[in-house]
């Protein structure tokens, strides 16, 4: 004899209970965290080092890399000065909510008005996991091509900024604004866009001025 | 690639779920837009699912298609090729109103 026995639960609330946990004890420390989404190669690690410059001193952040392998990326911050975690997934293509709760306390929270965690360079998993962040950012780069919205919408549902980087190439290489903005807006209506280059630091001080208005509403410290 | 997670918290759901009894078959509602291949899903289930009361248990998948609706003329419809632009009226103004779910909606046991 079967039964049928109702559960409609969603598929990961298990991690969603461990991020919210993150999230409560950032609040706690008073520290905002945002979760830097891209592909492999759109320039996460450049925009973290950029980002580091424009905001000159006015904000004190951390960063927790997530890769599969390696460290290079968190001896770039550690070299530029910056309190850096690695952690190596070991093949998992994402970070997740256990992997962030596990790196937070090596950093030196107390000290810190912002954490920047890297994920792992994916335009798939990620989005699907909360990590305990307060803000995810994706960076879109011009030449990954204009039709990423519409390939990747779950990615691009699931942000709450939207970088555009490399802009310095948009002489060069073929990109309809229009059309990628287009299919932008009816996944993610209204949502903030910066469209920046980190070779040249056009317009990050645009991205930074926002972000201290945001962090230091939410920051008590 | 995010497969062996999603399917590992889809056996801790279905086995808390059941209690002491033995799982036949668990029914997943997943939209469109949720990035996850059914296929990969059933590939790790058996091997992880051994040794549990979900032992030989079956997973079945409710896909849900993508739909949006055109804020400009209320025309619905399901997206296909490389646009949402409205396919009635071509209005860029549409939203997403059905293909996001991702949820383990009931379990058989017996």
């Amino acid at each position: 004899m079967t039964t049928r026995i109702p559960v409609v639960e969603n598929i990961l609330s298990a991690n969603d209970r461990i991020a919210d946990r993150n999230r409560q004890m950032l609040d706690e420390l008073g520290v905002y965290a945002i979760n830097i989404m891209a592909s492999p190669g759109a320039g996460k690690t450049s925009f973290i080092l950029k980002m580091l410059e424009a905001l000159n001193g006015r904000l004190k952040f951390g960063v927790i890399e997530g890769d599969l392998a390696t460290s290079i990326d968190a001896e770039k911050a550690m070299a530029a000065g910056l309190p850096a975690v690695q952690i190596n997934t070991g093949g998992e293509c994402h970070l997740d909510a256990v992997m962030l709760a596990d790196a937070l306390p090596a950093l030196p929270l107390k000290d810190l008005n912002l954490v920047v965690v890297e994920n792992v360079g994916n335009l798939v998993c990620p989005a699907n996991f909360q990590i305990g962040t307060h803000l995810n950012v994706l960076i879109a780069s011009i030449p990954e091509g204009d039709d990423k919205p519409y390939k990747y919408p779950s990615m691009y549902r699931g942000m709450q900024v939207l970088i555009i980087n490399k802009i310095d190439l948009l002489p060069y290489v073929p990109f309809d604004m229009d059309y990628f903005k287009r299919g932008v807006e009816v996944l993610n209506p209204g949502v903030a866009i910066f469209p920046v280059s980190c070779k040249t630091g056009e317009n990050m001080d645009a991205w930074v001025d926002w972000l201290l208005k945001k962090v230091n509403r939410e920051n008590k410290k | 690639m995010h497969e062996l997670a999603v399917t590992q918290s889809v056996l801790d759901i279905a086995l808390k779920n059941a209690g002491t009894r033995k799982i036949k078959q668990i029914n997943l509602v997943i939209g469109q837009f949720s990035s996850i291949v059914d296929d990969s899903v059933q590939f790790y289930w058996e091997f992880i699912s051994k040794d549990t009361a979900a032992e030989g248990s079956l997973l079945h998948f409710e896909r849900i298609p993508g739909e949006m609706t055109c804020q400009n003329c209320g025309h619905g419809f399901r997206p296909v090729g490389d646009t949402f632009d409205c396919p009635s009226c071509s209005s860029p103004f549409v939203r997403i109103t059905k293909g996001e779910e991702f949820q383990v909606d009931s379990i058989d046991v017996e």
